[in-house]
């Protein structure tokens, strides 16, 4: 046991994975000598050298599409998006290419697209997105979302092993702000299992990522309160794990839902849709959100701050929640 | 490094193509073209469930590169190389069943046209509709051949227009810098939908773009289908020696709309005319003819094989059943429906340092410093011509980095009069590392400055 931020969980999941595995190559911008631009790849490059560990030109599109290449003669190729904002210039050959390689010509893409994501680092708004739900409406991808050191390592190695293309997330506030300890060796995290972080009896808040943290703070204010609430960390978002989410609704009757990402269109409207499809009876209050407003990431530290959602607005949230 | 565009050597390679492989040329383009032409008839009987595009004219193209490939290469075609994928083994039923959406197509279904592939035995990666999508996919399927030591090239087409895409430069872009095998066909079929070539592009040669690559880039008669055959084999031979990745221009012609709903009425009918007196077809038959290949009935065999065949497969197709509908909802995913196995063929300790290096090397001339692009191609008509001549102070902020022009052996060109010697054109050169912001820069143009004034001033006395 040793404990590792996120960051070094990444670093050793990727490390791990190609050791393990020849068949499993990188392919990104500055991933190589220079070892990344958040130094996730440090030391790949020096122990697996450049034909596996592949520094490219400013090409996204050119990145993703040569991953897709490669995976269709039995590579494992793990495509870095410098920022996950870039994902955006190579929208077409992740949404048309990838996705629908395997439903239209049964040909799998067992391909991993990774890259910082999420604000609160004052990234401003080319770098600080949350382009998850892009890739939700995408049949044929698994999006993967951790907030723990723990998920982050077992959830990649899942997802270098997995046969589909998987996009994982990870959020970059969380990248050196979390520390735990994690067990030496190999484990992994299955894809699309939520978990409940805290068990509560008057509440169910559903969250993934930074949020989940903030969910969890907002828990403990709220205990000070006498309202308890049950904390779900979705983990994965594609697929997702309806059945944690609705057996806590059962027995909870009450649902707040929490995402940085934007708020039309996030996945707490899929979420929703879920629970009053399936679990209409269980509940006895409307369900609550509580996301980022509905524009650009803005830069300067108040503005970012007024964006984010933070443990004050999901506690009032949870307040008005818990008055029904 | 650049290299010149090319034309390829017309058939020079051809010759080495014995009998039974020019009927193997001819036999694949005329099933090629007789495939599409039951189509446009089923097409008109309803019986293609959505559009249809041909090749018409142009199968020389697919069947010319195609056929410089071994069984191992893989490939990528396009909407408009049916012939491709003839030639890499895939059979009539395969495009009738395509196009009729039926149970027993290579998609079941899923998809239509020439949207199909196959990893294991033929090699071959199914295009999407959005062009130029396939070249970086081929860049990798390229590099990931080289990493697994398997010696083989990717080839993949892509049209005039398609050539104008951001995935075409990146795809090529990648390529070349990592020295990819990737053969990467410009089909210049002359129109783009309706919009002709010249509208899309301001170059003649769409060749030329290897230029910006540092590849090399050739040129091809696409009508002329050993032509064709001489150029792919050529850069297929290229690549497959480690020096690809080669950019191929075929030129040839869309002789029908870009689908059938398309009557080009917008093709000058003197273009039509043109093209149709150069048919791929007639000219190879021709050819055999002139060559007594194929005399003795051996054509008139081929000829016959082609119409069993067809009637066979289109009869295949015809009688197959549309797919359950159930099948709209299987297959988003593999879920162990497919293992990911890779064919090695170079030791896995090779891939690994010490055996693979881990130099970090990058061999840049001059660490990247400008250089006077004196031994390209002087453009008709140059930038530097419109420049007023050089003022007292550009001529100082060029002096201490101006190396005199590179002598030229002999004769000096006949330059156009207007025209200055780009290599000292100061004007448009600012020493590596100064700027504006240079402190001994605006110096030197203060020095001008004041040396001007004290010339007026002299002057005025």
């Amino acid at each position: 046991m040793a404990e590792v931020t996120m960051l070094e969980a990444i670093r050793q999941a990727l490390f791990e994975e190609m050791d393990r595995d020849p068949t499993v190559v990188m392919l990104g911008e500055d991933i190589g000598v220079y070892g990344g631009a958040f130094k996730a790849t440090e030391g790949l490059f020096a122990k697996f050298g450049p034909e596996r560990v592949i520094d490219t030109p400013v090409s996204e599109t050119a990145i993703v599409g040569a991953a897709c290449g490669m995976s269709y003669l039995g590579l494992r190729p793990i495509a870095e998006m410098q920022f996950i904002d870039f994902i955006a210039c190579c929208f077409n050959q992740v949404t048309n290419f990838a996705a629908k390689s395997h439903y239209l010509w049964g040909a799998p893409v067992p391909m991993v697209i990774r890259g910082p994501s999420g604000a609160g680092v004052h990234g401003g708004p080319f770098h600080s997105a949350n382009p998850e739900m892009y890739f939700l409406h995408t049949p044929g991808l698994k999006v993967v979302y951790p907030s723990t050191a723990y998920d982050a390592k077992g959830l990649l190695k899942s997802a270098v092993r997995d046969n589909n293309p998987v996009l994982f997330f990870e959020h970059k506030f969380l990248y050196r702000r979390i520390k735990e300890e994690i067990p030496d060796g190999d484990f992994t995290v299955p894809i699309g299992q939520a978990v409940v972080r805290r068990r509560g009896t008057d509440l169910t808040i559903v969250s993934y990522a930074a949020m989940a943290h903030t969910s969890l703070e907002a828990a403990e204010e709220l205990a000070k309160e006498g309202i308890d609430a049950e904390v779900i960390d979705l983990r994965s978002l594609l697929p997702l794990d309806r059945e944690t989410i609705l057996a806590s609704v059962k027995h909870t009757n009450r649902l707040l839902i929490v995402h940085e990402d934007t708020r039309t269109g996030g996945i707490a409207g899929e979420i929703a849709a879920t629970v009053c499809e399936s679990a209409f009876a269980d509940l006895d209050a409307p369900v609550f959100r509580v996301t980022g407003l509905d524009t650009p990431v803005p830069y300067s530290p108040p503005l970012e701050q007024r964006f984010l959602p933070n443990a004050e607005k999901v506690a009032a949230a949870a307040r008005e929640l818990a008055k029904y | 490094m650049s290299h010149p565009v090319q034309p390829s050597p017309t058939r020079s390679l051809a010759h080495s193509l014995t009998n039974d492989q020019h009927l193997d040329l001819y036999y694949y383009m005329q099933l090629n073209r007789q495939l599409e032409e039951r189509m446009v008839r089923l097409f008109r009987q309803n019986k293609i469930v959505g559009g249809l595009y041909s090749s018409l004219g142009q199968e020389a193209v697919s069947v010319g590169t195609a056929y410089a490939l071994e069984p191992r290469d893989w490939l990528a075609p396009m909407i408009r190389n049916i012939g491709a994928l003839l030639v890499k083994g895939f059979k009539p039923r395969d495009i009738f069943t395509q196009h009729m959406g039926k149970y027993t197509s290579p998609t079941q279904g899923k998809d239509g046209t020439s949207h199909f592939g196959d990893l294991k035995q033929r090699h071959v990666v199914s295009p999407t509709s959005m062009l130029g999508d396939l070249i970086p996919v081929m860049a990798g399927v390229a590099m990931g051949g080289r990493y697994l030591g398997q010696k083989i090239v990717a080839m993949t087409w892509i049209g005039d227009g398609g050539s104008s895409t951001g995935a075409f430069h990146e795809g090529l872009n990648l390529a070349a810098s990592q020295k990819a095998p990737l053969v990467v066909v410009v089909e210049n079929n002359q129109w783009a939908y309706s919009t002709p070539v010249a509208r899309q592009v301001p170059i003649r040669d769409l060749a030329n773009r290897a230029q910006a690559y540092g590849i090399r880039g050739l040129t091809a008669d696409g009508n002329d289908v050993l032509a064709v055959y001489s150029a792919a084999k050529e850069a297929v031979d290229e690549c497959r020696s480690g020096r690809g990745p080669v950019l191929l221009e075929v030129k040839t012609m869309r002789m029908r709309g870009h689908a059938q709903h398309d009557p080009a009425e917008y093709v000058p009918p003197a273009m039509l005319d043109y093209w149709k007196a150069r048919d791929p077809i007639a000219l190879f038959e021709n050819y055999l003819t002139e060559n007594n290949i194929g005399e003795t009935g051996r054509k008139a065999e081929i000829d016959a094989r082609i119409e069993q065949e067809l009637d066979s497969d289109q009869d295949f197709a015809e009688q197959s059943p549309l797919p359950p509908p159930e099948l709209a909802e299987q297959g988003v995913y593999c879920e162990g429906c497919h293992t990911i196995e890779a064919e090695w063929r170079r030791p896995l300790a090779e891939v690994m340092p010490p055996a693979s290096s881990v130099e970090a090397v990058w061999t840049v001339s001059d660490f990247g410093a400008f250089r006077p692009p004196a031994a390209l191609p002087r453009p008709a008509i140059s930038v530097a011509s419109h420049l007023k001549p050089a003022t007292h102070a550009a001529k100082h902020i060029a002096k201490p980095a101006a190396k005199p022009p590179e002598k030229t052996h002999g004769k000096p060109p006949v330059a156009l009069a207007p025209e200055p010697d780009l290599a000292s054109a100061p004007a448009l050169r600012v020493p590596f590392g100064r700027g504006p912001k240079d402190r001994a820069f605006r110096q030197e143009q203060q020095n001008a400055k004041d040396a001007r004034r004290k010339d007026k001033r002299g002057k005025r006395r």
